[in-house]
């Protein structure tokens, strides 16, 4: 029997989301945002959710829609305004989400780490600042550093061009962002693609993410575009 | 590109010739990471016979100019999350690679614009206090580039001193700024305070001192 990734049903692909989960979602703004796995997350209904994202969504579609349907207890991202926020914002100000801001870089080594088996490491990158509060700070060299944990997940929700039936997944220009390192950092990473190909097809050269941090696929080929959803006024659901 | 975002200013240099006198200070061959904002303007006044390679947080190297309506991708954008261009040469990366370019001490330059800064080269452009918080890579980028450019204007919209003793509002980071460009002038960051490398002709010493709360060198 060979081993073939591909799930059929996208609602089928996140059943194994529950209350209280913690959920990385790909994409930097709308460039590898798998707003298709977010709409069917909305059907499956699980709420008290963490979400760990660059942003905290836009308009009423993709995370901006789960977050207006009220799945979302706490966002860990690096930059939630927008002047196209809507749920986040209400929400926020209403005292009725929480936010753990973390700077993008930090954020990304977090996850990278989690994804290479490591506990946490030290970065420069905030000494000094309000966000350096109550973490452990060491010197190396003279120099000043702060302790960063590593950040893991129960699901990680990606989106990818092409994807075979192990995985092996390749992006689309600056679609890559978080994605590659979310797929290493979650226990189970769930993956939209445009592209199923056949393995033949595969070019191990181009191959961004092996196939190993891959567990579900999930073929949408024609995903919504943000801009043009969001002009036009849609809502999910 | 930023028409919308411009405004004149009285005195001084204009945004264009700041973003100008800073073009001029940019290497030949130099890695660059442009803030959003005012910063991107700089791109546009770098001479023909240099090449600067632009790096964008979100995992792009070798940007090219902002996308005409023909050209744009939603999937290639820069940090802005602006439809962008990418030029031969270019690569993208994922979002851990491309800030190691930026801890690792790979990015020569980083522009960034100001809310505040300390003669001791303490920014602070990140947040009032108020509203959402977001930090975006500002941290990562003070922390990690070898060299800060900040560029901002001299005195805030209400004419107070953006250059001073100590910031007031939270830091992006510490001690991190290499040197100043604003519409009155251009300084270094010394361990004594801000170092008067330039002066915009219509200004005075005595005006420079007086819109400046930090310590300026001469």
């Amino acid at each position: 029997m060979e081993v073939n990734k591909l799930i059929n049903s996208i609602n089928d692909a996140v059943s194994e989301v529950f209350d209280g989960s913690t959920i990385m979602i790909g994409g930097f703004g709308e460039a590898g945002s798998p707003v298709e796995l977010i709409h069917a997350l909305i059907d499956n209904g699980s709420r008290n959710l963490t979400i760990i994202a660059n942003n905290a969504g836009n308009g009423r579609i993709g995370l901006g829609a789960l977050i207006g349907q009220r799945q979302v207890n706490k966002v860990i991202c690096s930059f939630a305004r927008s002047h196209k926020s809507i749920t986040f914002k209400e929400q926020y100000e209403k005292n009725e989400i929480e936010l753990e801001v973390v700077p993008q870089g930090t954020l990304a080594e977090r996850i990278r780490s989690a994804g290479a088996g490591i506990p946490g490491f030290y970065t420069a990158t905030a000494v000094g600042t309000p966000l350096a509060n109550g973490k452990e700070s060491k010197m190396f060299d003279g120099k000043e550093y702060i302790l960063e944990k590593a950040l893991s997940a129960d699901f990680a929700f990606v989106k990818a061009e092409n994807a075979d039936r192990y995985g092996n997944l390749s992006f689309n220009k600056t679609a890559r962002n978080f994605n590659p390192i979310m797929c290493m950092a979650a226990k189970q990473t769930i993956v939209q693609v445009k592209n199923f190909i056949d393995v033949k097809e595969t070019d191990p050269e181009k191959v961004i993410t092996p196939g190993i941090f891959v567990d579900k696929i999930v073929e949408v080929k024609n995903p919504l575009i943000e801009t043009h959803a969001i002009e036009n006024g849609e809502v999910y659901p | 590109m930023m028409k919308s975002k411009l405004k004149t200013l009285k005195l001084g240099w204009t945004r264009n010739q700041i973003a100008s006198k800073i073009a001029n200070d940019l290497p030949h061959g130099s890695y660059v990471n442009l803030g959003i904002g005012m910063p991107e303007l700089v791109s546009q006044f770098v001479e023909e016979n240099k090449e600067i390679i632009y790096h964008s947080e979100n995992g792009l190297l070798g940007m090219g100019p902002p996308a005409l309506e023909n050209e744009v991708d939603y999937e290639l954008i820069n940090a802005g999350k602006k439809p962008v261009t990418i030029l031969p040469g270019g690569s993208f990366c994922h979002h851990a690679d491309s800030f190691s370019m930026i801890r690792g001490g790979h990015i020569d330059i980083c522009v960034l614009g100001a809310m505040e800064v300390s003669e001791n080269g303490d920014l602070a452009n990140w947040t009032t206090g108020k509203g959402i918080p977001a930090v975006g890579g500002a941290m990562d980028l003070v922390a990690g580039a070898k060299n800060i450019f900040v560029m901002t204007d001299h005195l805030t919209k209400y004419g107070e001193p953006k250059l001073l003793k100590e910031c007031s509002l939270p830091l992006t980071g510490k001690s991190v700024v290499t040197r100043v460009y604003t519409n009155y002038a251009i300084f270094g960051i010394e361990k004594s305070g801000f170092k008067l490398l330039e002066i915009n002709e219509d200004i005075n010493f005595d005006y420079l001192k007086k819109c400046t709360e930090g310590k300026i060198i001469q």
